[in-house]
């Protein structure tokens, strides 16, 4: 201070709007449709699940101290929220929290909070449920009668075996590949979501609207959606053309967790590359992916492990992929190590 | 010319322009203050060397300190009255510099001493330069740059076009605007004579679009026997950067590390040039500018003809005050401008601008962790890595900005600070990394 009471600081003296913080919460926003259609479809099950989910993610964030603990900044809202969106309807409550807190303690956290993390925690989180309790998360009970009935096992006591419920329906991408006999389910169910799958599997019309809405806004970066989904589409008609594979490949592109996958996983900021040229990379490489754990892997879907293979080759993404400086022809061999700033 | 569409540069950013705050006010004369301070040093390179001592009787126009080399410039009386002492005196880069205190004489008319001014047309080219040189212009852009080193480029870069600099980027700032719509013809004969000088007959006036007057003027008041076109640029910061500007006009990138002289380009300010002409019209060296006075924290913005040197706080009485919630007061613009700590500093050569920004036009907030949203590298104009030299800035490996990520290359535009969401004084550290660089290589 001074005799004036002004203020000094460093150039620049004004900020563009944006803030982190209002990034994270537009995307929680963004999910509202989603989440809202979960609602619909599969009754209080959803709204369980995913409570489930982001009470474990934010309880962790919590716990890890008060130093890094960032629940202002919307960050565990959205891994919660988005840990949940993939989790089966019926899923048991206390399975949901223990993959949120997984997911926030060793997907993030233990790399030094937001901003420090190389895996998706949210995929961390259902990674760690798929390895842990393979049974319950492909398990997907058939739509019950009335709206308000729960589904499947949600109110489990932890450690007991669930009961699978005796009726379960298989997802699109199930019936597809592992039935007898293979269906392929109509465009219009995958779309509007009248099929069974994990929460958010089953809106891909509102996945696609919240995309959207945050591309518009400035807080996505379109070119890994955009890069991914084409790269599903194209790759995948050109299997099907060839008849390598019994997928359509407008079916690939709505079915499963592609557009959760695709919208809301991958473009995570902290775990996709920095430059517009990474992201492109990023994108194929997902799309890819995908297109080869569902055809040929041992496993319905294969975005989730896409996403995260993906994840650990960001720095290396980075590294080559920096951008070529003003006045120059050449790229310059980047600097040494990638670090959160 | 014609409706070509808008040129510009790649990346960059836009923040809200907040021009309308003083375009439309036409510039008047600030009243002599009591007091100039004018520092010996109000240009890049050797601080001038003084001339006069205190007592000595200085009239409006005269020199009283001597460029000290090459690189450096003369500084003029700026207003007629007694030279007080010459003392270290707060300087709006921050330090305490040597200035000469002079005390306005309250009666004097202000009026030059009447002196012999030769034609420029009878002037031979290679002398222009040293008129230039002896009026004192530095580049009034911000940089403050002395004119005259630009005008003696290498001989194996030979210049061919002159970019005459009138996009005027930073938000706020309308002294550029002004200068073109009040002094078309100053600014045209000062392109006539750099032109000369140069020895070269190709001009290009680089305007934002969002100054249709002033482009209208400009087109409207150009010479017919000169190469000089008006080139309406995209409004996007920083497009009145040297590089950018030669980009947008001639799509040429100024290699990293070289002088625009190096794709045979010479940029100049739009007052730099209006000031050319006044040597040779009314035999005015630079003594004074156009200021703008603006930002939501000063009852009554506009725009001022102040001679160098009056004190802060004699502009900010003349523009009736500070409002209550004036916050911070920056020299220059909001991007790339300097806050200013006390009320005494006074108004240099390269005050392009005076802001006083209320609470709500600075606001500070909370510096998060980097998200890696990669939006600074979309922004930085000179395709660097703002994010990686921020992380490398954080654990201080200033050497390793500077090999590996070409810190060098940083203008430090402000673009990735702007951007950044979670806050993080991007350009702030860059530039403190520059400096302990600087104090490495010295020691």
């Amino acid at each position: 201070m001074n005799e004036a009471g002004l203020r000094l600081t460093a150039s620049p003296h004004v900020r563009s709007e944006e803030s982190t913080t209002r990034i994270m919460w537009s995307v929680v926003i963004s999910l509202l449709p989603a989440i809202a259609a979960s609602l619909y479809f599969f009754g209080p099950s959803a709204i369980l699940v995913l409570l489930a989910s982001v009470a474990g993610c934010l309880i962790t964030e919590r716990l890890f101290g008060a130093i890094r603990s960032s629940l202002a900044d919307g960050s565990a809202m959205i891994t919660g929220l988005l840990l949940g969106l993939c989790l089966p309807p019926g899923f048991p409550m206390w399975m949901a929290f223990l993959g949120g807190a997984f997911g926030m303690a060793f997907g993030k956290l233990i790399f030094g909070g937001l901003g420090h993390n190389i895996f998706n925690p949210a995929l961390l989180g259902r990674a760690f449920l798929q390895a842990a309790f393979p049974v319950a998360i492909t398990t997907w009970p058939a739509r019950s009668d009335t709206w308000w009935t729960l589904q499947g096992d949600n109110l489990a006591l932890p450690f007991r075996s669930p009961t699978v419920d005796a009726m379960t329906g298989a997802t699109p991408l199930g019936k597809l590949k592992f039935a007898d006999e293979p269906v392929v389910t109509p465009i219009q169910d995958l779309l509007l979501g009248t099929i069974s799958g994990s929460l958010g599997e089953t809106s891909a019309l509102l996945l696609l609207l919240g995309g959207v809405y945050l591309a518009i806004r400035g807080h996505l970066n379109w070119h890994i959606p955009v890069s991914i989904l084409v790269t599903v589409y194209a790759v995948s008609g050109l299997i099907y053309a060839i008849g390598i594979s019994p997928f359509p490949p407008l079916f690939m592109l709505f079915s499963g967790g592609l557009m959760l996958g695709a919208i809301y996983m991958a473009t995570d900021m902290v775990t996709s590359p920095v430059t517009n040229t990474g992201c492109w990379v990023f994108g194929v490489g997902i799309g890819l992916l995908v297109v080869i754990i569902r055809v040929w892997g041992g496993l319905p879907e294969g975005v989730m492990y896409a996403i995260l293979l993906m994840n650990a080759l960001v720095p290396f993404i980075n590294r080559a992929t920096q951008p070529r400086k003003f006045g120059s022809t050449r790229v310059k061999p980047a600097a040494g190590k990638e670090e959160g700033a | 010319m014609g409706a070509r569409e808008l040129l510009s540069f790649r990346h960059g950013v836009h923040p809200p322009e907040n021009k309308h705050l003083t375009e439309g006010i036409a510039s008047r004369r600030l009243p002599f203050p009591k007091e100039v301070i004018l520092p010996l040093s109000q240009h890049i390179g050797t601080p001038a060397s003084a001339l006069v001592k205190a007592g000595d009787r200085v009239e409006r126009g005269d020199v009283i300190a001597e460029a000290a080399g090459l690189v450096s410039s003369r500084v003029h009386a700026t207003a007629s009255g007694t030279v007080k002492a010459i003392e270290h005196w707060p300087h709006p880069g921050g330090s305490m510099q040597p200035s000469i205190r002079i005390q306005v004489d309250p009666h004097s008319t202000q009026m030059q001493r009447p002196r012999l001014v030769p034609h420029w047309d009878e002037v031979p080219a290679e002398q222009l330069s040293e008129e230039i040189s002896r009026a004192g212009i530095v580049g009034l852009g911000g940089a403050a740059f002395p004119m005259h080193v630009k005008l003696r480029p290498p001989k194996n870069q030979p210049i061919e076009v002159l970019m005459v600099n009138g996009c005027e980027c930073e938000p706020y700032l309308t002294s550029d605007h002004r200068t073109m719509l009040e002094h078309p013809d100053d600014v045209h004969m000062g392109i006539r004579i750099v032109l000369r000088a140069l020895g070269i007959d190709r001009a290009v006036i680089g305007i934002e679009a969002n100054k249709p007057d002033a482009i209208e003027i400009m087109r409207r008041t150009a010479p017919g026997d000169l190469d000089v076109t008006v080139q309406p640029l995209k409004v996007k910061y920083p497009q009145g950067a040297e590089k950018m500007l030669i980009k947008a006009v001639t799509g040429r990138e100024v290699p990293s590390g070289k002088l625009p002289a190096s794709v045979g380009a010479l940029v100049q300010n739009v007052a730099t040039t209006a000031n050319v002409a006044r040597i040779f019209e009314t035999g005015q060296p630079l003594i004074e500018r156009i200021m703008t006075v603006s930002g939501r924290g000063i009852r009554k913005p506009g725009n001022w003809v102040i001679p160098f040197g009056t004190k802060l706080r004699d502009v900010i009485d003349a523009c009736g005050g500070l409002t209550e919630d004036a916050a911070e007061i920056v020299f220059g613009g909001p991007m790339m401008g300097q806050s200013q700590a006390t009320l005494d500093v006074p108004v240099l050569k390269a005050t392009g601008g005076i802001l006083v920004l209320s609470n709500a036009e600075c606001k500070r907030q909370d510096i998060l962790p980097c998200i890696r949203c990669g939006k600074c590298v979309e922004a930085c104009p000179v395709f660097l890595n703002p994010q990686l030299l921020g992380s490398l800035a954080r654990v201080e490996r200033f050497e390793e900005m500077a090999e590996k990520a070409d810190l060098g290359d940083c203008m430090l535009c402000g673009c990735c600070s702007f951007v950044c969401p979670s806050n993080i004084p991007l350009s702030q550290m860059f530039a403190m990394a520059k400096f302990q660089l600087g104090r490495l290589a010295r020691q």
